[in-house]
């Protein structure tokens, strides 16, 4: 049987929990070298952390643009961005010069406190969601959801309607965002016990 | 609202678990697959191993060890002992590892930080400090792969580290290593003032109390060691962990 997600092979990746957890979940998942290869799967998952343009780079360079417009646009499979990979569905980023993939109409924006404040930068750990919308990957009725973060940028979403969830650190931001078949998440589900489990297993399942 | 983070931080010498006092009696507590899995079973925040003896025996980090700890975790892992290169660091994250912590090479140049995290990014690598006070109760940079402090003022190199990219910073006070009687809160305030970064306090946990304190202070995360594989008196060792509603409590969300 062929593996229903791929996972591309990006530089900027750091792929081998992700693959762990879904098969921890009963998924299969490959991690895929040639973008020609990405039509026999159902699902892609973009995952990568590090540097806006190092991930963009890595996507252009690699020819991975067209496969994956197709998968996303043309195809509308479901496709999921975790951190990096999230991020990289918007149009643009402050860290970087490139533009992203533009399928979520939003910037990515650097954290911005009051001067002296005590709050760090990356926000990193584990944080409660706020569900903004009904969606397939954290039910609101399931009660508080914890994720682990770790980023210093986060999407900020032209269309409101596009924020599946909200985290707290010094306001709210985007922690998880979706139109479509379009999803991403700015946490790390793969890192996130067994709500992130449970979050890539409704994924696996869609 | 962002969590404290409470991470057990496991030393590992000769492929063994095991915990110093103060940086020395290294007492063998157990196999660390065993450990990991019980700490992903009670689902900690965060896990920290250190390899002590990578660094002073001029070792490569186990990587089979490493992989198969990363199997374990469903939970960030940072691995520290014996990184010198970038390629090393690159074979760690790809093994599954989300964070590598640098002493020795930092203390040697800080270049090492600025490459990792330029390529990974600065979430990626944390800078590990140890200080020691001395006679006089000042506190020093202190260098655990020659055992001895190192004359180069602590805050500056801190702030260095930051400036060179690490993401965090791992903050170990020697002198309350395995002591279980409390946190240097004096340490901590100073050290928290000067970074911007998350700050990561080690060292004396013996409570919830003295981890709550040490939050107060202005750790981002505490790390202990003999708090969560020790038990009573006798130093029974008994791998343990606070449950998720006990420390809710003890922050006070």
């Amino acid at each position: 049987m062929i593996p229903s997600i791929a996972i591309p092979a990006l530089p900027c990746g750091n792929f081998s929990s992700v693959v762990k957890i879904i098969e921890k979940v009963g998924g299969k998942a490959r991690i895929v070298t040639r973008p020609e290869e990405l039509g026999d799967f159902q699902k892609v998952i973009i995952a990568g952390v590090g540097a806006f343009d190092h991930g963009m780079s890595s996507i252009n360079s690699g020819g991975w643009l067209g496969a994956l417009n197709s998968f996303a646009i043309t195809r509308r499979r479901p496709i999921l961005g975790i951190c990096l990979g999230m991020q990289l569905l918007c149009k643009r980023s402050e860290e970087g010069a490139l533009p992203g993939l533009g399928w979520i109409d939003a910037d990515v924006v650097k954290f911005r406190f009051d001067p002296g404040s005590s709050l760090k930068i990356p926000h990193m750990g584990w944080n409660t969601l706020r569900v903004q919308k009904p969606n397939p990957l954290v039910p609101v009725e399931e009660g508080e959801q914890r994720f682990y973060f770790v980023h210093s940028y986060h999407a900020v979403c032209r269309d409101p309607v596009d924020v599946l969830a909200t985290a707290h650190h010094g306001y709210e931001v985007t922690a998880a965002l979706s139109r479509g078949n379009v999803m991403g998440v700015q946490f790390h589900p793969e890192k996130s016990h067994r709500f992130g489990m449970a979050l890539m297993r409704r994924f696996v399942e869609l | 609202m962002l969590k404290h983070r409470v991470i057990p931080c496991l030393l590992m010498l000769n492929d063994g678990l095991v915990k110093t006092s103060r940086f020395a009696k290294a007492k063998y507590v157990g196999d660390p697959i065993n450990a990991i899995r019980i700490f992903s079973d009670k689902e900690v925040d965060e896990l920290m191993v250190l390899d002590i003896g990578a660094s002073r025996g001029g070792k490569e980090p186990n990587y089979e060890l490493i992989e198969q700890f990363a199997g374990e975790c469903f939970m960030p892992l940072c691995y520290g002992g014996g990184v010198r290169t970038v390629e090393q660091a690159r074979r760690l994250f790809a093994l599954g590892v989300e964070k590598v912590c640098l002493q020795s090479a930092a203390l040697d140049d800080l270049s090492i930080v600025t490459r990792i995290a330029e390529q990974f990014g600065s979430q990626s690598v944390l800078v590990s400090v140890d200080i020691k006070s001395n006679w006089l109760g000042k506190n020093l940079l202190y260098s655990s792969r020659s055992g001895k402090a190192i004359d180069r003022p602590w805050l500056q190199f801190l702030r260095d580290a930051v400036t060179a990219g690490a993401g965090e910073i791992v903050l170990n006070s020697v002198d309350r290593d395995g002591t279980m009687q409390g946190m240097d809160l004096a340490l901590i305030r100073e050290a928290s003032a000067a970074v911007p970064v998350p700050l990561v306090a080690v060292g004396g946990a013996g409570s919830l109390k003295d981890i709550k304190a040490a939050i107060d202070s202005g750790a981002s995360a505490v790390s202990a060691g003999a708090l969560f594989v020790f038990h009573g008196p006798h130093r029974a060792v008994l791998i343990t962990y606070p449950r998720y509603t006990e420390l809710e409590a003890l922050f006070g969300s």
